[in-house]
């Protein structure tokens, strides 16, 4: 095996195309895991811990550019602000020990339908940045994940970052497992609402073989809020749009058995924590000072 | 391959490194600090817990070769020289919070950290912080109670809030 250690972006492309076989390490979290129990041998590793932009995030028009490998504690500590409902989910992930190590780039590496970052990235319309030595392209996390645990890099290819909008609506993240830490997720939801474009976004984790969109629930929704105006009035929603639409997040999970879980445990758990993460969000809507131009 | 690196504030070497070793293994089996404790292998037990520039970190999950350059601290590294316990581990000592003591050196750097950054920390956040390492052994109340300690001793000592815990 080789330990490949470029100490710049454009180094780790090179090597990368050079040796498209190189398995990438950041946190090493689920990597490691893997090698400690010799389910990969892959030729060689290659350490992303040496690029620096890779562990940075900047602001630009509204927009979070996130480096692939910002760990997790730092998106809490540093980004709860911009990207609530980002830092809601690396709050769930693991331990504080994972935390440290873990990143962003790492989970859609893995691309597991479990990888608690996915639900958020469909529901804020984050955009993938990937690079190789023959360039740079965006793609958006709804294209990202392509089966269970296949993604859309090509072999040569490297997360460079993510891209998401600053929060212009508020944010919600919840995740069912059988304790308080170090929990992968029997399923999980995201939910954004974007009252600038009158959009909400959703995410589900762990139902599906891959992360996906509840799209019919995010319509639903979306018209239930314009049609009765209350994206402006800010009104109390009723029960019955909470109800159907918690519904609808359940049909769209295509869920399996498991030793986590029955598939009729988490599409009723997804149920009611989309129910319940849209009364969080409209409660947050209704005080906060987002404002509204649908 | 060789790997150096800084370990409890001495540059070490180690030689005939597999790649996808551990830096876990490169301490215990390489470099004679067996403080680091084996128990899964998978991040799921913290009885590995190491310093890494400074953050506390699954030894176990981090390739030996990622340490290169980088300054590692274990829990030999906690006490100042040969017999002056860290507070930390004399409070763990004093409030019977270790038992087989597999579990222990991974919490003495968990809460290590924790203590460090949040001088006088709550309940919740010593759980929250600490949920990371697990023990088959105390049932946790005696480790809390050690933290509580240590935390509220170091409290005294930098003069600052004079309530002790409970
Ligand atoms: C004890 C434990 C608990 C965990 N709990 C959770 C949890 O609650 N929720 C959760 O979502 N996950 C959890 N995980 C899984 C893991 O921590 C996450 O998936 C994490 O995001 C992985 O990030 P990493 O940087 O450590 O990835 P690594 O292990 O370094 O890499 C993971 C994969 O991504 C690839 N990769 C890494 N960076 C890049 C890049 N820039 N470009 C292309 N490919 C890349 C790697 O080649 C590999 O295939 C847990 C893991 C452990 C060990
Ligand atoms: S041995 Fe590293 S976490 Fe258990
Ligand atoms: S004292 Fe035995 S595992 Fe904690």
């Amino acid at each position: 095996m080789d330990f490949l250690r470029p100490g710049s972006w454009a180094e780790a492309l090179e090597a990368k195309a050079a040796l498209p076989d190189a398995v990438p390490i950041a946190g090493g979290t689920d990597v490691m895991v893997e090698i400690n129990f010799d389910h990969r041998r892959p030729p060689a590793l290659l350490d992303l811990n040496r690029v620096a932009e890779l562990a940075e995030w900047s602001e630009r028009d509204g927009r979070v550019r996130l480096g692939a490998g910002v760990p997790y504690a730092r998106i809490i500590a540093e980004l709860g602000d911009r990207l609530p409902g980002l830092a809601m989910a690396s709050r769930t992930v693991g331990s504080p020990q994972i935390r440290n190590r873990g990143t962003v780039g790492g989970n859609l590496g893995a691309a597991s339908p479990a990888g608690d970052s996915h639900p958020v990235l469909l529901a804020t319309d984050a955009d993938v940045e990937v690079a190789s030595t023959r360039g740079v392209r965006m793609v958006p996390a709804v294209e990202f994940y392509r089966g269970v645990k296949r993604n859309a890099l090509e072999p040569d290819e490297l997360v460079a970052a993510v891209h998401l909008d600053v929060a212009r609506g508020p944010q919600q993240f919840a995740k069912v497992g059988t304790r308080n830490a170090m929990v992968i997720a029997v399923c999980a939801f995201g939910l954004a609402l974007h009252p600038d474009r009158g959009r909400v976004g959703t995410g589900i984790g762990s139902a599906a073989p891959t992360p996906r969109r509840a799209t019919e629930a995010e319509e639903f929704l979306a018209a239930e809020l314009a049609d009765t105006g209350l994206w402006e009035s800010r009104g109390p929603l009723a029960e019955s749009v909470r109800r159907r639409f918690g519904e609808l997040v359940a049909r769209a999970a295509s869920p399996i058995d498991d030793v986590r879980a029955t598939a009729a445990y988490r599409r009723h758990a997804l149920s009611v924590l989309a129910r319940r993460t849209l009364g969080w969000v409209w409660d947050q809507y209704r005080e906060g000072g987002w404002s509204a131009c649908a | 391959m060789r790997v150096t690196f800084t370990v409890n504030g001495e540059r070490r070497e180690a030689d005939d490194v597999w790649e996808g070793e551990s830096l876990l293994y490169v301490l215990r089996e390489r470099l004679g600090l067996p403080g680091s404790k084996n128990a899964c292998e998978q991040g799921e037990c913290g009885s590995c817990t190491v310093y890494l520039d400074g953050v506390p970190v699954c030894s176990c999950l981090v390739a030996a070769g990622q340490a290169q350059d980088r300054e590692v601290r274990t829990v030999e590294g906690l006490a100042e020289g040969e017999d002056r316990l860290d507070p930390v581990q004399e409070a763990f000592v004093e409030a019977g919070a270790v038992q087989c003591g597999f579990c222990t050196p991974g919490l003495l750097v968990a809460a290590h950290d924790l203590i460090a950054r949040t001088g006088q920390p709550s309940d919740a956040e010593i759980r929250e912080a600490l949920a990371g390492n697990l023990c088959r052994c105390t049932g946790y109340e005696k480790i809390m109670e050690a933290v509580r300690l240590a935390a509220a001793r170091r409290a005294e000592t930098r003069g600052g809030s004079p309530e002790v815990g409970p």
